[in-house]
């Protein structure tokens, strides 16, 4: 149905945009800047900060831009003297309700309320001071988001994105009045409720009520430290979104450029966790067909299909809470940035002959939610905690800048080796779908000796930004240990963002799917759109960051896990074969039911 | 301007042992839809909650919606302070409610109506379910497709307000929406939506039985029939009378107030302050100081700054909190006044929270943010003194 064309003018002049065009859009596309706070294109409409109200003539009240539609003959105001004072008055109103102690606030410098106010000049502030000493008390108790409610607006960004991104609802509006407040239920600490820290309330939070549990300086004093060695791993999504907290555009690849920054912060070893991404698809591959077989040879009841994706630790702990029933579906492998610790500390540290206890593993993450998972008592493995500290990529660029290096003028460099090759599959584990894509790339080359028949390897069915992804893969020519999947349709399915992880999982309990491995990330877009990359996020963002991940893919000489040489040597050296002894006891792990409340 | 004498009427607790409510509603419904709007137009019924909204068009909005469901609702969750006459109204004649949102049904083409009650009044409960029971019972027996709800809210006053209402139906947060969309075009579940106050709705039943000339007959041009009154305060008769609309507040306060009234607060907590001086020329109507019914008395013993300080708590603590205007501007206004009086700022002061009242007045999202500002600059303009010192 074609919509009808609405005219109106916005500050005189006229435009013509589609019937039921905000205001707000119709006068972006006019190049008129409207302040907002509550607003995200990422959530749906609130229109509480009351920050984008613009004069419609011959209207009693001031519209709010965001959720007002335009009709026709409308004359827009977006700066007559009523929006100026009411304005001005509505951010001052917030400032006196805000903790105002910039200089020393995490967000200082990438707060929208900052800039806004930086922009309105307000010298003395007329309003009395509300914030309640109460709110200063930050909640600090989980080792992935921090909460500071004295810096909070009340736009409900968070609220929106745990309810609608997420359908989780960690977060939610409590009290009203001047009692209102954002918190969790029964005011409980993050760390108590059923927060995945997956967060995306981080990315959408316009102040600083909600930053990652910064490890900033424990990492530096690790790195000053002569007895220790600091080993860092870089995850695959981190090397396409660091540049834009460095001043370089979105959707620019830095791999080369980050290897160069991180040694010359002063880490010992420079290392990749796609290396990691690489093990994970050898273990996790084998898994999936040695539960095929279970279930279609052994005619194995037990055997729990489909197998689902274990590396992202916010769907895995949404998991434990939310569909308890459904966790022996996870692969028991544990995550790349754990598969990655555990190693560095036995095979890496004695190959390099280092004390495991001297060892400091780093891992550089889009991730918040990995800040938890490195805490997760089943992470100990090698004997010791396998991955000491997790930073995200924006504490990476925060360190880089502290650290004096000119980012954009850096050469180039390449990982330190071993634990540092990777191949093209490794890469895309960065962005939904990529998971999938490198372990039918590897698994269907292992069943019938064949390349998945797939131009350029690019399985495009499980690649873009659907929320719900599903392919079909008909198994054929099969090699003769592999002859019962021969003729096998394989159903894959994917999943980003925990809000379509649940419409999966409901399908899954429901018994209606018939899918044989699933793969979930927690974040929309995957770890391209972490809870720790840059800030601001958008869909465009997240699909120049996947784009960067593709082009990365098609830049590495090997594309499939299985051919990394240093991974077959691993194996060869160390680990004999996927799902090994020596695998179970470090790559692989177990999960808890966890309690909704 | 038009003015009437105050004129006692009995309208909304008569009993018509010939047409009662339910005989109202057989007679209407052999009437046009189309016939029955003309009949609300005509009459000049405007919504008695406090907004004024012509009734007739708000049907007639509705009835032009397409929707595979539209309903009726009885805003009962009369809450502003000062307010209780429709609390009088469901206990002595919720037949006629019943009747006024039947004929809407009909009207609009809905076959569900909700009655949502304040949780203040849930003692009220099981009497209007019962009621309720029989109505419907009645209903079916005529073969007329209407079906009565009754729903009660949970004690927050913005949930009075229509879209707070259907968000708390819904079993939401009580917030406001934003608006547009209206409710005549998306109001609970999104279907279009008759809302109206109870009083509003047993006027509808009321001219339905009598005919819209006996009730236009009463009132002024721009303020057509009576209205029932919640009289309060230093008064020795409060409690609760219909008056024809279009009085002047002189001719009310020599018939309520106690012979020193210094104010009236017209329309309660959210309405305006009249002082003395201007009881001659202050008109109750549309055309004058609109109100939902509340008529607060103050005589000369009464502090003004405890009045003024007594709405702002109840605004601070009432606001849902979500917009900006509304949670914080309420609160600055409370502490504004409080710092004014112990002097830690000027009287001055009093000027930029007057021009911030402005601002909420127009930036706020719905009528509790906006209406803030009536007894703020009422109050504060006309007894100034009494705030500062």
């Amino acid at each position: 149905m074609s919509k009808y064309m609405v005219n109106l003018k916005i500050n005189n002049t006229p435009i013509q945009v589609e019937e039921g065009t905000t205001i707000l859009d119709a006068a972006k596309r006019l190049n008129f800047k409207i302040p907002t706070l509550c607003n995200h294109p990422d959530l749906s409409v609130a229109g509480n900060c009351r920050v984008c109200v613009v004069e419609v003539k011959g209207a009693r009240l001031l519209a709010a831009s965001c959720a007002t539609p335009v009709s026709e003959g409308m004359e827009v105001n977006t700066n007559s003297e009523k929006v100026r004072i009411a304005r001005k008055h509505i951010v001052e109103l917030l400032l006196s309700e805000h903790n105002v102690d910039c200089t020393k606030c995490f967000k200082n410098g990438n707060c929208e309320l900052q800039e806004l106010s930086a922009e309105y000049r307000f010298g003395d502030h007329i309003f009395m001071d509300l914030v309640k000493d109460r709110d200063k008390v930050r909640d600090i108790s989980s080792p992935s988001i921090s909460r500071d409610a004295s810096k909070c607006i009340r736009c409900q960004r968070c609220v929106r994105t745990c309810d609608e991104l997420q359908s989780v609802s960690a977060l939610a509006v409590i009290n009203k009045g001047d009692h209102q407040i954002i918190s969790t239920f029964m005011n409980k600490p993050i760390n108590d409720v059923v927060c995945t820290n997956c967060g995306q309330c981080i990315n959408r939070c316009p102040t600083g009520a909600l930053y990652e549990r910064n490890y900033i300086e424990d990492v530096w004093h690790a790195i000053y430290d002569p007895n220790k060695f600091v080993v860092v791993e870089t995850a695959p999504a981190t090397r396409v979104a660091l540049g834009e907290d460095l001043g370089i555009a979105t959707g620019t690849r830095v791999t080369g450029k980050m290897v160069s920054a991180l040694r010359k912060m002063g880490f010992n070893k420079v290392l990749d966790t796609d290396f990691t991404a690489d093990l994970t698809i050898m273990e996790e591959g084998t898994e999936l067909l040695t539960r095929l077989k279970r279930a279609l040879v052994d005619k194995d009841e037990t055997v729990k299909l489909p197998m689902m994706t274990s590396c992202s630790p916010g769907w895995v702990k949404y998991q434990e809470h939310m569909y308890p029933e459904l966790i022996d579906n996870l692969s028991s492998c544990k995550s790349p940035q754990q598969m990655f610790g555990a190693l560095a500390k036995t095979y890496y540290a004695d190959k390099i002959n280092i004390k495991a206890e001297n060892m400091v593993v780093v891992s550089i993450m889009p991730c918040t939610a990995k800040k938890f998972e490195c805490n997760r008592s089943e992470m100990r493995d090698s004997g010791f905690k396998d991955v000491d500290y997790v930073l995200t990529t924006r504490e990476l660029a925060m360190m880089i800048k502290q650290a004096g290096i000119e980012f954009d003028k850096l050469e180039d460099e390449t990982y330190d080796s071993i634990l540092g090759e990777s191949t093209g599959a490794a890469v895309i584990f960065g962005t939904t779908g990529g998971v999938m894509e490198a372990a039918l790339r590897t698994a269907y080359e292992i069943i019938t000796g064949n390349e998945v028949p797939f131009t350029n390897l690019n399985i495009k069915p499980v690649r873009g930004m659907e929320g719900v992804k599903e392919a079909s893969i008909k198994i054929k020519n099969t090699k003769p240990e592999w002859s019962f999947l021969e003729g096998v349709e394989l159903n894959v399915a994917v999943a980003h963002g925990l809000a379509n992880a649940k419409v999966l999982m409901e399908s899954v309990k429901s018994g209606k799917s018939n899918y044989h491995f699933i793969e979930v990330m927690g974040c929309p877009g995957g770890c391209i759109g972490g809870g720790g990359q840059p800030i601001p996020t958008s869909a465009e963002i997240r699909k120049r960051r996947a784009e960067a991940i593709y082009a990365e893919d098609m830049g590495k000489p090997i594309r499939k896990s299985h051919e990394n040489p240093e991974v077959t040597e691993v194996y060869k050296e160390y680990l004999t074969h996927p799902l090994g002894h020596k695998s179970h006891e470090l790559l692989h792990t177990h999960y808890k039911v966890r309690k909704r409340y | 301007m038009e003015q009437k004498q105050l004129k006692k009427i009995d309208i909304i607790f008569g009993w018509d042992e010939k047409c009662t409510p339910i005989q109202v509603v057989e007679k209407t419904i052999k009437k046009t839809p189309e016939g029955i709007i003309l009949d609300m137009i005509d009459s000049g019924l405007k919504g008695r909650g406090g907004a004024g909204f012509p009734t007739g068009l708000k049907w007639k909005f509705c009835r032009n919606e397409e929707a595979d469901a539209k309903y009726v609702i009885c805003n009962a969750d009369e809450g502003e302070p000062g307010t209780f006459k429709d609390r009088e109204i469901l206990d002595k004649v919720p037949e006629k409610i019943f009747a006024g949102m039947t004929i809407c049904g009909f009207v609009i083409g809905a076959v569900e109506g909700y009655v949502y009650v304040r949780g203040e009044y849930n003692f009220m409960l099981n009497m209007l379910q019962q009621k309720i029971d029989i109505f419907n019972k009645q209903l079916h027996d005529m073969k007329v497709d209407f079906h009565i709800y009754l729903r009660s809210g949970s004690g927050a006053y913005v949930c009075g307000e229509e879209s707070a209402l259907f968000e708390s139906m819904e079993g939401k947060r009580g917030e406001p929406r934003n608006k547009p969309p209206y409710p005549t075009v998306a109001g609970y579940n999104g279907k279009p939506t008759v809302i109206n106050n109870v009083e509003t709705l047993v006027y509808t039943s009321e001219i339905c039985r009598m005919g819209p000339e006996q009730f236009k007959a009463l009132g002024t041009k721009d303020s057509r029939g009576s209205k029932v009154f919640s009289v309060s305060g230093d008064t020795p008769i409060a409690g609760i009378y219909e008056l024809e609309l279009g009085m002047p507040l002189k001719d009310f306060v020599d018939e309520f107030g106690d012979g020193d009234t210094k104010a009236i607060q017209v329309g309660g907590a959210s309405g305006h302050c009249v002082p003395r001086k201007k009881f001659n020329d202050t008109i109750i109507g549309f055309e004058g100081i609109p109100t939902g019914g509340s008529m607060m008395i103050f005589n000369s013993s009464r502090s003004m700054y405890n009045v003024l300080h007594d709405y702002l708590e109840f605004f601070t603590e009432e606001s849902c909190g979500q917009c900006t205007p509304c949670r914080i501007g309420c609160q600055q206004l409370l502490k504004g006044i409080e710092a004014v009086k112990k002097g830690q700022r000027p009287p001055t002061y009093l000027d930029d929270l007057k021009r911030l009242t402005a601002t909420m007045k127009i930036a706020a999202k719905c009528g509790l943010g906006q209406s803030v500002a009536n007894p703020f600059t009422s109050i504060v303009d006309n007894f100034r003194e009494e705030i500062i010192y």
